[in-house]
């Protein structure tokens, strides 16, 4: 009995395939993730559904049979943007944030609007001949993928074109987000005052520090 | 459903339609950046997507999804710097309030 763990071809009760029930659930959850980054008043919790929209995506490109994108995905978005937008969250957030007011008074233009695009979109599709099923979706070979990387100079010209454009990236971030050393000398940096005025021996109370900034 | 290639361009639709909406609608930047990264995600899903169902474009689909990726960490690395950079100035993440050349 233990050795037939091979499932039935079809969910008992539903006569659905096995796919197609793994394709709701992670359509489902990257939609309502997506859903929630957008109007969610909390912007760090949207931060957080953001990477769980970006997961629930890399799992489709692994049922699309695209694993190298999915790999990418995981590594890309959910290690590094992810991260980045977080920090970024962390180091705007001021404290009166989550109680105002998330959109703008215009938002149901927006809505509108997205309902526009989205609805040229699907009838785009669903107008449209599309190649039709496949039986069996093939994985992408790697070894395929890094042939025609190498081999077609158009690939091979885009790659350096991104490398350099990632340097120029990095290098512009850094020096924007630099602070200015020399931009107001007459003020002293905050830590190092909070420091001087502190007497030698006392040690800090719980919250003192809060408490300190205003009397 | 999940062997149709509707599907999955109808799911990129919708995917792209909320980030429209977010783009539009949030006041926050770092949330505006955030729903360009939802739009980025969708165009990649379509292009994964094309490449699954097309045994001729099953190698360029992954090549141009992993440029698109590389470029959109391009992009949220200098909006994210730019938005820390004015956050430093105007103390307010909010985009509504960076009306200075306005008037």
């Amino acid at each position: 009995m233990m050795g037939s763990l091979a499932l039935p071809p079809t969910i008992p009760f539903l006569e659905w395939r096995w796919d197609d029930l793994l394709f709701l659930i992670l359509a489902g959850g990257m939609l309502a993730a997506a859903l929630f980054v957008v109007i969610g008043r909390d912007i760090i919790r949207s931060g957080v559904a953001m990477i769980a929209a970006f997961a629930a995506l890399a799992g489709i490109y692994v049922m699309l049979g695209a694993v190298i994108v999915a790999a990418a995905q995981v590594l890309v978005y959910i290690g590094a943007i992810s991260v980045l937008i977080l920090f970024a969250i962390m180091l705007t957030q001021t404290k009166s944030g989550p109680g105002t007011l998330v959109f703008h008074r215009q938002w149901w233009a927006g809505v509108l609007a997205a309902i526009g695009v989205a609805f040229l979109l699907v009838v785009s599709v669903m107008s449209s001949d599309w190649p039709g099923k496949v039986g069996e979706r093939l994985w992408t070979p790697i070894s395929q993928i890094a042939l025609l990387l190498f081999s077609d100079p158009l690939y091979v010209v885009s790659v350096q074109v991104v490398g350099v454009l990632l340097t120029a990236a990095v290098v512009g971030g850094v020096f924007l987000a630099k602070r200015e050393e020399s931009a107001d000398p007459a003020e002293p940096q905050p830590a190092t005052l909070e420091r001087l005025r502190r007497p030698v021996g006392a040690s800090m109370p719980a919250g003192g520090a809060a408490g300190a900034e205003k009397p | 459903m999940s062997h149709s290639l509707e599907a999955y361009l109808i799911l990129s639709a919708m995917l792209f339609g909320i980030g429209v909406f977010g783009f539009l609608a949030r006041r926050n930047a770092i949330a505006m950046l955030m729903s360009i990264e939802l739009m980025l995600n969708s165009v990649n899903l379509a292009a994964v997507a094309f490449g699954a169902f097309t045994p001729a474009l099953q190698a360029h689909a992954v090549l141009i999804a992993l440029l698109v990726m590389a470029v959109a960490a391009a992009e949220a690395t200098v909006g994210l710097s730019i938005i820390v950079a004015i956050y430093r100035n105007r103390r307010t993440p909010l985009v509504d309030e960076y009306a200075s050349m306005r008037d």
